[in-house]
């Protein structure tokens, strides 16, 4: 498997809005809106970029050190 | 640089909504697609499909406030994300939505006169006389100038909130968003249930 980025996106999900903005900009994909309701991250592709936090209209996307 | 998708460019769409509108008033009536296929994904999909991708505004707010970096990126403040505002303001728009509806009807059943004024942020009255040329119905001339009435002040709220914050702050609190999204939250929360029983 291949290593892991030290951190990661994680998604305040109470806040978000649903509305596709970090989907919108994921380089890599791991960004799915569920069921129209808040923005899941697949943990295993996300590099911990922060694009995703950077668009997130309501600033409810953090970038953190893997636990 | 991701590459981009055709509905990138849906943006497009909005502007040629308002300037179709600016010379025949009549084609404000194309502005329903906005209010009828977000609540067809919520509904009938139980998806934000439209906000995420086929949203001509957001797809508008994107092109400018990330694309062109005409938007500060500051955190919106808290206010504006909190639910209070957001079911707040989705009230305060369906009444003025169901105000305008009045207004159409007023007009339709002969109690008062066809206004050719667009209304920004339901005060102002703007002169408008010259995109309606006749062709149709004074109540549906009415509706058309009703709802481009809509349509221009949510833009505007939208394109000033993306200058001062993100580029998709509009997203936080845009009326249809917050609609659709308690829509697909009740039918994700039924569709658990069901899952589970």
């Amino acid at each position: 498997m291949a290593m892991q980025s030290k951190r990661h996106a994680v998604v305040d999900t109470s806040l978000c809005v649903a509305c596709g903005a970090c989907m919108e900009v994921c380089p890599r994909g791991a960004i799915t809106v569920w069921k129209g309701s808040y923005s899941v991250v697949d943990d295993a592709l996300c590099i911990g970029c922060g694009l995703c936090a950077r668009e997130c209209p309501a600033s409810v996307i953090r970038v953190e050190d893997r636990p | 640089m991701k590459k981009s998708h055709w509905y990138n460019y849906l943006w497009i769409w909005a502007v040629v909504y308002f300037a179709m509108g600016f010379f025949n008033i009549l084609f404000a009536w194309l502005g329903l697609i906005d209010f009828f296929l977000p609540l067809i994904f919520a509904v009938g999909f139980g998806n934000k499909g439209f906000c995420n991708r086929y949203c001509d505004r957001g797809q508008l707010l994107r092109a400018l406030g990330s694309q062109k970096g005409f938007s500060r990126r500051k955190d919106a403040p808290d206010w504006m994300k909190s639910r209070a505002f957001r079911y707040g303001f989705l009230v305060f728009f369906l009444v003025m939505f169901m105000n305008m509806l009045y207004a159409t009807y007023q007009v339709f059943a002969g109690a008062s006169n066809l206004r050719e004024v667009v209304t920004l942020f339901w005060t102002i009255h703007v002169p408008w006389e010259w995109a309606y040329h006749g062709g149709a119905a004074p109540w549906a001339a009415q509706f058309a100038f009703g709802l481009y009435s809509i349509m221009l002040t949510s833009a505007i709220l939208g394109i000033l909130t993306m200058l001062a914050y993100k580029p998709r702050s509009w997203c936080v609190y845009c009326p249809m968003g917050t609609m659709t999204q308690l829509i697909c939250r009740a039918k994700a929360g039924t569709r658990e249930e069901e899952k589970t029983s």
